[in-house]
This record gives C-alpha cells, sequence and structure tokens, in this order.
C-alpha cells in the first residue's frame, strides 16, 4: 500500500467533508425556522470536525510539514478530491436538504464500513463520525419526507432538487486504481459495494416521500480524481481562503 | 443592552397602598424575591413589559447571528470556523429559549417575527454595525459579549421564573463567547503588523457602539423605576456602563490596544474610569432604523421569513397528514 494512494483517499473523505461543511455554514441566520438554523450550524460544526481529523491524517500520512489547515487553505481547485455533489450551491432549502440527504445516506454506510478498516487511524475516526452521520441521516432523512409528502408546492421543490441532484450521486460509487489498491488491503470498501445499501436507504425513503426517483443514470464525475471540479469551487475557495491568501503565515 | 429602551405603562410607580390586594400580593412576593410563574396572576404592564423586553432579546439573539455568519465562511482555521460555528448555535439556542419564555406570556413566535418584520418590535442597536474584518469577531466577543454579559447576569435573580432560569444557561454559554473573543484579539496582537492594525481598528469602531449597548442615562426614566420595581431590570444603565468600562479598560491595556477615548482616566474619589458618552443622536438614527446595516439585516431576515414559507406550510401539512393516519388507524 502506498502512501501516495492513502494520501488521496484521506483527501477524498476529508474534502467531502470540508466542501460541504461550508456549503452548509452559508445558511448561517437564514434558514426557514429557527429551529433549522441550529440544526444546520449543528451539522456543518460536526463536517468541519470530521475534516480536522481526516485533513489532520492526511497531512501527517503526506510527511511534508503540512497542515490540516494548510491542506484546507492552500491548495487550489485542481488538488480538491470531494464529489462533485457538495460543492454545488445550495440554491433553496429543498435542493440543500436532498443534497444532505443524498450526502448522508452515503456518508453512513461509507463510514459503517470503514470502522472494520485494516487501517487503525481510519476505523477509529469513522467510528467517531459514523455517530454523527447517522444523526444527520435520520434528520435529512425525516425533512425530505416531510417536504415531499407535505403541500403539492413543498413537493416540487423536492423533487427538483432531486432531479437536479441525481446525476451527482453516481460518483460516490466510481472505482478507480486509488480504490482498487485500497480496497485490497482492506483499507476502504470497493466503492461499488456501498451502491446496494445506498440505493435501498434512499429508495425507502423518496417512496415514503412520495418522490420519483429519475430514471437516466448518468453520472457526472471528475470531483474525486480532480480531473475536473464544477466553477462553483473555485469560488467557493476564494472565499473560504480569502483571509490566509492575502496574510500569508499569521497566525490566526 | 440586548433590551434597550423599553416601554413600560409610563404612569410612574405604585405604592403598596395604593395597590388593590391582588397585585399588592404579587409585588410583596416580588419584594421578597419570589419568582412568578406562568399560570400565576400578573398586572397587564408587567406582562406587556416583559413581552417587549424577552421579545426583543430573542430577537437580538437571531438577528446577530447575522454579523458572525458574515465571517463563518472566511474563518482563517478549521478550529476557528469550529469555534465560531459553535457559537452562533448557541445564540440561535438562546433565541429559542427566549421566544419560549415570551410564550409562556401568551404570545407566538410568530406573531414577535411578525412585529419584528414590521419594525414594531426591536433588536440591540449593535447588530446593525457591520462586521468589516476578522478582527471584529474577536471584538464582538471580547466587546458585545462582555456587555452583554454584564446585563444578564443579574437578570439570572429576575423576578419571571421562565426568564431567570432562560438567563441561567445563556450566561454560561456568554461567558465562553467572551473567552474566545478575547483569545481572537490575543492572537492578533501579537500577530503582523497588519493582524494588529486590524485589532485596533475594531475596537475603534466598537467601542462606542458598544456603550451605546446598555441604553442612554436612565437616571429620571420611569420605565426603568417601574421595570426595577418589578425586578426585570436589576440595574440602571449607567450603572452597568460603568462596571462594563471599569472591566474593559485593563483589558485594552493588557493587549496593548488603544480605547478611541483621550478623556478615559482613573477617578480615584469615585473608584471607576471617567470616561466620554456616545454619540446619543447616532443612536436614536441607528433605533430609528437609520444604523449601517438595519437595512440589510431585516431584509435577510424577511427574506428567509418569506423564502422559507413553502417549508413551514410543508413540514406543517405532513405532519397534519401522520396526525390524520394515526387517528384512522386509532
Amino acid at each position: 500500500m502506498s502512501n501516495a494512494a492513502l494520501f488521496q483517499t484521506l483527501l477524498r473523505l476529508g474534502d467531502n467533508t470540508l466542501v460541504l461543511g461550508h456549503r452548509v455554514s452559508e445558511w448561517c441566520g437564514k434558514a426557514p425556522v429557527l429551529e433549522e438554523d441550529i440544526a444546520l450550524a449543528n451539522t456543518a460544526l460536526d463536517l468541519i470536525g470530521q475534516t480536522q481529523m481526516w485533513l489532520g491524517y492526511a497531512a501527517e500520512i503526506e510527511n511534508e510539514g503540512r497542515s490540516a489547515d494548510d491542506l484546507a487553505m492552500l491548495r487550489d481547485v485542481w488538488d480538491f478530491r470531494n464529489i462533485l455533489m457538495v460543492e454545488r450551491p445550495n440554491l433553496d432549502f429543498g435542493h440543500t436538504m436532498m443534497r444532505q440527504f443524498l450526502f448522508d445516506a452515503y456518508h453512513r454506510t461509507l463510514l459503517t464500513a470503514l470502522k472494520d478498516s485494516t487501517n487503525p487511524r481510519i476505523a477509529e475516526i469513522a467510528a467517531k463520525a459514523v455517530k454523527e452521520a447517522t444523526y444527520h441521516f435520520e434528520r435529512s432523512a425525516e425533512t425530505v419526507i416531510a417536504l415531499g409528502d407535505g403541500t403539492p408546492e413543498s413537493h416540487e421543490f423536492m423533487q427538483n432538487g432531486l432531479n437536479l441532484l441525481w446525476p451527482f450521486t453516481g460518483e460516490m460509487f466510481e472505482c478507480d486504481a486509488i480504490d482498487a489498491e485500497m480496497a485490497a488491503a482492506g483499507v476502504i470498501p470497493d466503492p461499488i459495494s456501498l451502491r446496494d445499501t445506498w440505493i435501498a436507504l434512499v429508495s425507502d425513503t423518496l417512496t415514503e416521500a412520495t418522490l420519483a426517483i429519475p430514471q437516466d443514470d448518468f453520472a457526472h464525475k471528475g470531483g474525486r480524481t480532480g480531473r475536473q471540479h464544477t466553477e462553483h469551487l473555485g469560488h467557493l475557495l476564494t472565499q473560504m481562503q480569502w483571509l490566509q491568501r492575502a496574510y500569508p503565515g499569521a497566525n490566526w | 443592552m440586548y433590551a434597550q429602551m423599553i416601554q413600560s405603562t409610563g404612569k410612574g410607580v405604585k405604592t403598596l397602598d395604593e395597590m388593590d390586594p391582588q397585585e399588592r400580593a404579587f409585588q410583596e412576593r416580588i419584594n421578597a424575591g419570589g419568582k412568578i410563574e406562568p399560570k400565576d396572576w400578573m398586572p397587564d404592564g408587567y406582562r406587556k413589559n416583559l413581552i417587549r423586553q424577552i421579545g426583543q432579546h430573542a430577537h437580538s439573539e437571531v438577528v446577530g447571528q447575522l454579523p458572525e455568519g458574515n465571517w463563518i465562511t472566511r474563518a482563517p482555521t478549521l478550529e476557528r470556523k469550529a469555534i465560531l460555528l459553535a457559537k452562533v448555535q448557541d445564540e440561535a439556542g438562546h433565541g429559542l429559549y427566549l421566544y419560549c419564555a415570551a410564550e409562556t406570556l401568551g404570545i407566538t413566535r410568530d406573531e414577535m417575527y411578525e412585529a419584528l418584520h414590521e419594525g414594531r418590535m426591536k433588536y440591540s442597536s449593535i447588530f446593525n454595525y457591520p462586521t468589516l474584518t476578522w478582527a471584529d469577531m474577536g471584538a464582538v466577543g471580547w466587546l458585545v459579549d462582555g456587555a452583554a454579559i454584564m446585563n444578564q447576569v443579574p437578570l439570572q435573580r429576575t423576578s419571571y421564573g421562565p426568564y431567570a432560569r432562560a438567563m441561567v444557561r445563556i450566561c454560561k454559554e456568554e461567558s465562553f463567547h467572551q473567552r474566545q473573543g478575547f483569545d481572537i484579539m490575543m492572537k492578533m496582537v501579537n500577530g503582523t503588523a497588519a493582524q494588529k492594525k486590524m485589532a485596533q481598528d475594531a475596537l475603534n469602531r466598537m467601542w462606542f457602539p458598544s456603550l451605546m449597548m446598555f441604553g442612554p442615562s436612565d437616571e429620571d426614566s420611569v420605565h426603568s423605576v417601574q421595570s426595577m420595581a418589578w425586578k426585570i431590570k436589576m440595574n440602571g444603565n449607567d450603572e452597568l456602563r460603568q462596571k462594563f468600562v471599569d472591566q474593559t479598560v485593563p483589558q485594552a491595556e493588557y493587549l496593548g490596544l488603544t480605547i478611541p477615548d483621550e478623556t478615559i482616566k482613573w477617578n480615584e474619589e469615585k473608584g471607576g474610569y471617567d470616561f466620554a458618552q456616545p454619540d446619543w443622536t447616532e443612536f436614536f438614527d441607528v433605533l430609528r432604523g437609520n444604523g449601517p446595516c438595519n437595512q440589510e439585516r431585516l431584509q435577510t431576515r424577511k427574506s428567509a421569513w418569506e423564502d422559507g414559507a413553502w417549508v413551514r406550510e410543508g413540514m406543517l401539512a405532513h405532519a397534519a397528514k401522520k396526525r390524520a393516519t394515526r387517528l384512522a388507524a386509532e
């Protein structure tokens, strides 16, 4: 098992939580109800906490003197390894919660498998994070059900969100040479093996929410490999990284 | 403070002899340090005043998310981002307890929002000032939360039970908020020249607005006298402002920052600092809606409420369907 592959794997885990945590934090003070303001801030906080663990470990493995903060604040778009779905703009609350739900179902499934990783550090982080991911999944699934099965208007918002996001879900289960190497060593599950559990979780909830799963399985890809992100990530980074870029070397 | 310029009945305070037996029993209970609970009898004025005060406090917590939310997406490190998220989450939580406390007095949260959006209810003047640099996150914690604590600690002993209990929890969290603000300031003043400049600039802009949080002098205010008799206001505005200045001047010295008031001087005789009053014309302008951020803050809240209407309606519709299904099954 090469450290380069392990480093990439850890970036994939940490960049997902970093970028989604950032997106969710954009809701601060603007949610439809106060309870949602609290819940969204709480979700973002959990995701940023997980980022510290994943990127902290990634920095150790890289062993080039970079910290978790350096990785978060000083890499450019092409070095990010998050799936494209999490960098999509929030749009409306329905789109935000649908994205959260599709991600949470994946995240919970992935972290559950990672608890049994042959890499003890990964197993340890996953054991901690899966508790949060399980809670996030329960909450986002409840919201998707309530709004899918609410009024005709809320149903339409949720169906639109699902239609926009569905083509971004396939990337979660793509397997490249790095994944194959890591899966062979028992560090991560084969991404493809997660799909059945995910689809079962997602289908149950969406059915209860009276929402129709799009039948097209076209998948946008390029985030996990860093081959081609969306235009949105660059704008997100200009904001997230601004202070570190504008005042290099300062301690905050 | 988070509740400023709360109007009372304005009729002056009755003596115990002028009160009917019910009101007299109520006042005697307060005088003896007892608590008033939601189901107890209370004078209309007490109820109305408390709704205004707790409601304004709750609105301040909710609107107060915005100036800090302005920097969550630009926090310089993962740890700072996590701390700021935790702090803003606490503030939304404070808003929630306070709305709940106000609801025990017979008003709904939606009615209070409506009053806020229509300008019939206010939030603290301080949140109408912009947060322009990262040092403002330090200054808000250090000065704004510091000023809030001055008022809120005594409010833990306020006469209305639900308000006093909400305040106990709020105070614990506010003191953590103040410490994290001071910690940001420490980092800034020990940092680069640019960081020190940011820290001084934040203090320059936030100092007088922080003093305004306590409200104008209330020596002769009928409203304050009544509120103090009811123990829903525990200390005079000038008294709290003095306490705040006395606490903050040495902290600024420790940070190596200069408070933007050349008249600040220790007064041995009174055992406190002499200091300049803020520009009260500016304060009244801000209250009238002419602060630098009034329009944006209120518009952000109104848009959040209006854009979220379909969500609230959807959730209610689903809950009603579930209730109907449950009833049908029984």
